[in-house]
């Protein structure tokens, strides 16, 4: 029987998302490991050392506060890293030309390779969850919000990372945003601290870090506390995931990047 | 039915550069056809644009009478390709290549993993079907092309010059794989530079250069075409003196080989007879150059 076009497309995404989890799980040694090894020792320097001298912050021990920051950080940078990495190999040494001539819309091809960067961002921050454990009790008040609030920002950053491998022309340019947008946007989005301690002037424009908005709506879900209103923050990712998804199926479509 | 039918095609690059210049070309189904043209004569701008990877300017392009715009999907199903660079993972073993592009063609693995194995032992690639693509000699980077085009059953399968830099022997068992899957029944489109190749297996023809198609026919006719060829004769024994051929050219090339132009219409038997005549004894005798590539040269210098 000739499998109906639903179906096609099913097999079509489900390899490719296959594809996707095969490749992070056969270099772990640069996927997975750096990561866990990374926010280890964040929890031992910030946490431990540090954490024991600063005290309570929102009524949590320092370390409690900065796990849901440091776990969405972790899943952030992977989301993002898994997609720009992986498409811009595929354009690099040009087997992005099987999926180009195979019958399959844009939007699948946007959703397996999406996917997959979800898939690595949920993996990396389960293990961080899991390290974290090893330091510190991690409540969870919400579990819907921890839940979907770290699975829409692994897609909104694994959206971002297709977007920049389309537009990067080498191995350079699927760096420099993760360098010089993505790590100071992280650090000034409230992992480590309550905007609440910033001067008035800079607790405004921290307002327009939509990092902020995660990992405190994050943080709400496993402390039950936040600098900003929770639905603010589920109302900006959905936009933000709206909007991105539109523009990456446009560059599909024209085929930038892709096709001559 | 039409495998292929393109219509008024053009295409130009954003540098201005006119690659395609409304070209129209139609492949019956089951045919072996052959897309000829020197370098940068718009041949794999045309397979770019028939297999989606280079965005036309103007015109249609159906394949198995479904058009590429309307009914991308439908119409790229039907398609297999073999580029001219590889363009494969190099760090995925090459049967999860195959699987995997079987499973973009909407195949499932169930039916896509026999499949793979079933070309992977006609190509000889089975002892290979766990390593990385990166670890394959040239050759077998080649077959591995060919397999994931035919992976999904293509009906059009396009070859853009699929036996660049391969062995003799090698390029002899593809041609004779490629025979097999046409007399099959799949419709196969050809660009090579080895016109002998062309001539061997393709029964029609198309030849472009600067974007247009100067000709497109079946390759008898064409071949008929040819004004004269020239034979090269090995002798047996050293000539001691030049000689007199009554109604045909030589060129003694050394003493032991001659080359003779014959135009159409003229018998070679005259020329074997005044040889024997002479005392000339000829041990072998070949075509000085493949009949297909003198005509292809011609036509190109006519379209100059």
């Amino acid at each position: 029987m000739t499998p109906s076009r639903h179906q096609r497309h099913w097999v079509a995404f489900s390899t490719l998302l296959n594809r996707e989890i095969r490749r992070f799980f056969r270099i772990w040694p640069q996927t997975i490991l750096p990561p866990a090894i990374t926010m280890t020792l964040y929890f031992i320097i910030f946490g431990n050392l540090i954490g024991s001298r600063i005290g309570e912050m929102g009524g949590f021990t320092y370390m409690e506060y900065i796990v849901p920051g440091i776990i969405m950080m972790a899943v952030i940078n992977n989301a993002y890293s898994n997609v720009a990495s992986s498409f811009f190999s595929a354009k690099f040494q040009n087997h992005i030309e099987e999926l180009i001539v195979a019958p399959i819309p844009n939007y699948l091809i946007l959703a397996g390779y999406v996917a997959g960067g979800t898939a690595r961002g949920l993996c990396v921050g389960l293990i961080v969850t899991l390290v974290s454990l090893f330091f510190t009790h991690l409540p969870v008040e919400h579990i819907f919000i921890t839940i979907s609030m770290v699975f829409l920002s692994a897609v909104l950053f694994a959206l971002g990372g297709f977007i920049n491998a389309i537009y990067a022309r080498s191995f350079d340019e699927i760096a420099i945003i993760p360098t010089f947008i993505l790590t100071p946007l992280t650090y000034l989005g409230g992992v480590f601290y309550s905007i609440d301690l910033l001067p008035e002037v800079w607790q405004h424009i921290s307002m327009l870090n939509p990092i902020l908005y995660m990992v405190n709506a994050f943080r709400y879900g496993m402390l039950g506390i936040s600098d900003i209103p929770i639905m603010a923050a589920f109302s900006i990712i959905v936009l933000f995931i709206a909007a991105l998804t539109a523009y990456a199926l446009y560059l599909l479509k024209k085929g930038t990047g892709l096709r001559n | 039915m039409k495998a292929l039918s393109i219509k008024n095609l053009s295409k130009t690059y954003r540098n201005g550069m006119q690659a395609l210049k409304e070209i129209n070309l139609d492949v019956e189904q089951g045919d072996f056809f052959a897309l000829l043209g020197p370098n940068g004569a718009g041949k794999s701008t045309t397979i770019g644009v028939i297999t989606s990877l280079v965005t036309k300017s103007t015109g249609s392009i159906q394949v198995f009478d479904t058009d590429l715009d309307s009914d991308a999907e439908q119409a790229k199903s039907y398609i297999g390709l073999v580029p001219q660079e590889f363009n494969f993972n190099g760090f995925e073993q090459v049967k999860h290549i195959l699987v995997a592009q079987a499973g973009y063609y909407g195949m499932p693995a169930s039916q896509a993993e026999p499949r793979a194995d079933e070309l992977l032992k006609q190509l000889g690639l089975w002892e290979k079907r766990d390593t990385p693509s990166r670890s394959l000699s040239g050759g077998m980077k080649r077959r591995l092309m060919i397999a994931r085009a035919l992976v999904h059953n293509p009906r059009l399968l396009i070859l853009d010059e699929p036996t660049a830099g391969v062995d003799i022997e090698l390029r002899r068992s593809m041609w004779t794989f490629l025979r097999k899957i046409n007399a099959e029944g799949t419709t196969i489109i050809l660009t090579t530079h080895y016109l002998e190749e062309a001539e061997s297996l393709c029964r029609n023809i198309a030849i472009i250069d600067k974007g247009q198609i100067i000709e497109n026919t079946d390759m008898k006719s064409l071949l008929n075409r040819l004004d004269k060829e020239t034979f090269v004769l090995d002798l047996k024994k050293p000539l001691l003196d030049t000689f007199e051929l009554d109604g045909f050219d030589y060129q003694q090339i050394d003493n032991t080989t001659i080359e003779i132009e014959i135009h159409r219409g003229e018998s070679l038997n005259s020329v074997f007879e005044q040889l024997t005549s002479k005392g000339i004894e000829v041990t072998s005798m070949k075509n000085k150059v493949n009949r297909l590539e003198e005509l292809f040269l011609n036509l190109v210098e006519k379209s100059e």
